[in-house]
């Protein structure tokens, strides 16, 4: 990879998702050979929002290269409780860790704090913006199960607002891959998104209903419909209602189709579905730490 | 003696923005953040006649020249406009608006939750992209109506 950070999916090329995703199957065949590569290294975790998957993973991924990990703990027990800007928190941070994982509320932080250290910062969540390394662990998912080319995805929930859609949209980009993209209409990829879509030349297939898709799917990623979206409660669940996954759903679905979910789940997958041969999300989850301990071997100078 | 030059005088030194699209001058002023609290005198004349635009505003401030990348900035909301410095009621240069690439401390992202409107020591960035302008950090793009994007603040 050619960057020194990973803020979003758009500076992603094929060559460099490659590149990580073979290191992780490398690292996944044979986790012990990676276990000293990085010894006496410091990742600073720097989490302004609740993360348990991406946080979590990215703490093992660094212990298991014989790194360390800092933790800034809970925004309400750090320095920005008492109105430090984030610009000055991670000038400081840089100062103890050789690379910095940031999750915040706002989109365009990571790009911001990026701006501010001269250690890799990877950016892991900016608000409704991206979340570029959930993008490498799907699609390390994905080519597990299907391969990147002649793939033909439906991407499913909030498009509006989920990073992880923004992020894997234009991934998928570098590869032979239909996109359709399924929502409630005042859920649809934002502008910005289309127009990155656009530029790199992909076609967006955009449905209100899944049924119409589903049985050319190979591959289908639902992601959480969320209620602070809605105006009313009634609302949301009525929509909300119209994008879940039953058993039943995946009657008209190939054998072979492949269920992701970024997760946490609330009820847009029925646990019923778990036990099918479809389901993926929670291997998905636990692909995070080859991946990133894949990306950190990469970027850790 | 001309229509526009009865409504606006001539100045001594300054700039002098004309062929500016009829009621866009005090937007003109607000990108350039001209507001008058540094005491240049400032004319404008709004929809005056203009063979070229039908209508069109143009703006003197004097004992001010206007930089090159103050002028490109410009052409986010008025691509005609023409740009003469004048010095002793002279005009000595004459600038061309040109499509910058970058826009940087002009507008507001209109993106609430864009860490450019938190309390962060960063100045809004935007690319110029074919069809408008794109925030350099959340990619929000703005296509219509940017001059209502201009960050008075």
């Amino acid at each position: 990879m050619r960057q020194d950070h990973l803020i979003t999916a758009t500076q992603l090329s094929r060559g460099d998702i490659e590149a990580v995703l073979d290191r992780a199957a490398e690292i996944d065949a044979d986790p012990a050979a990676a276990r000293e590569r990085h010894a006496g290294r410091v990742l600073a975790l720097c989490f302004y929002e609740p993360s348990t998957r991406t946080k979590m993973s990215f703490d093992t991924a660094m212990k298991r290269l014989g790194g360390e990990t800092v933790d800034m703990g809970p925004v309400e027990m750090s320095s920005v409780k008492k109105g430090e800007s984030l610009a000055d928190t991670v000038r400081v941070v840089e100062g103890y860790a050789d690379a910095v994982v940031l999750r915040h509320p706002s989109e365009g932080a990571a790009k911001m704090a990026s701006e501010f250290v001269d250690v890799p910062l990877i950016n892991a969540g900016d608000g409704a913006g991206q979340h570029p390394t959930q993008t490498l662990l799907d699609l390390y998912t994905i080519r597990e199960n299907h391969g990147l080319d002649d793939l033909t995805i439906g991407i499913m929930g909030d498009l509006k607002y989920g990073r992880t859609v923004h992020s894997l949209s234009h991934a998928l980009t570098n590869f032979d891959a239909r996109q359709h993209f399924v929502s409630p209409e005042s859920l649809q990829l934002p502008r910005s998104v289309r127009y990155d879509l656009h530029e790199a030349g992909a076609q967006v297939r955009e449905h209100t209903d899944l049924d119409a898709v589903l049985p050319e799917l190979d591959v289908l990623y639902v992601t959480r419909i969320q209620r602070e979206r809605f105006p009313d409660e009634s609302e949301y669940r009525a929509i909300a209602g119209e994008y879940q996954i039953g058993p039943e759903v995946l009657d008209d679905a190939k054998d072979s189709l492949t269920v992701m979910h970024p997760l946490p789940r609330v009820d847009e997958i029925a646990p019923e579905v778990d036990d099918t041969d479809h389901a993926r999300y929670f291997e998905q989850a636990h692909n995070g730490v080859p991946v990133r301990m894949a990306l950190l071997d990469t970027l850790l100078p | 003696m001309s229509d526009t030059e009865l409504r606006v005088s001539k100045i001594r030194n300054g700039t002098v923005i004309d062929h500016v699209t009829g009621g866009q001058a005090l937007k003109v002023l607000a990108i350039l953040g001209i507001d008058g609290t540094r005491g240049e005198s400032v004319s404008v004349g709004m929809n005056v006649s203009s063979n070229r635009l039908g209508k069109k505003d143009i703006v003197k401030v004097e004992d001010r020249e206007l930089s090159q990348d103050e002028v490109d900035v410009l052409s986010l909301i008025a691509p005609e406009a023409t740009i003469n410095i004048v010095r002793d009621y002279e005009v000595v240069e004459k600038l061309r608006v040109e499509r910058p690439e970058l826009v940087k401390g002009v507008l507001r992202c209109p993106n609430r939750n864009c860490i450019t409107n938190a309390d962060e020591p960063v100045a809004s960035r935007f690319d110029v992209v074919d069809s408008g302008v794109r925030c350099s950090y959340c990619s929000t793009i703005i296509r219509e109506d940017i001059a209502d994007h201009i960050d008075a603040g």
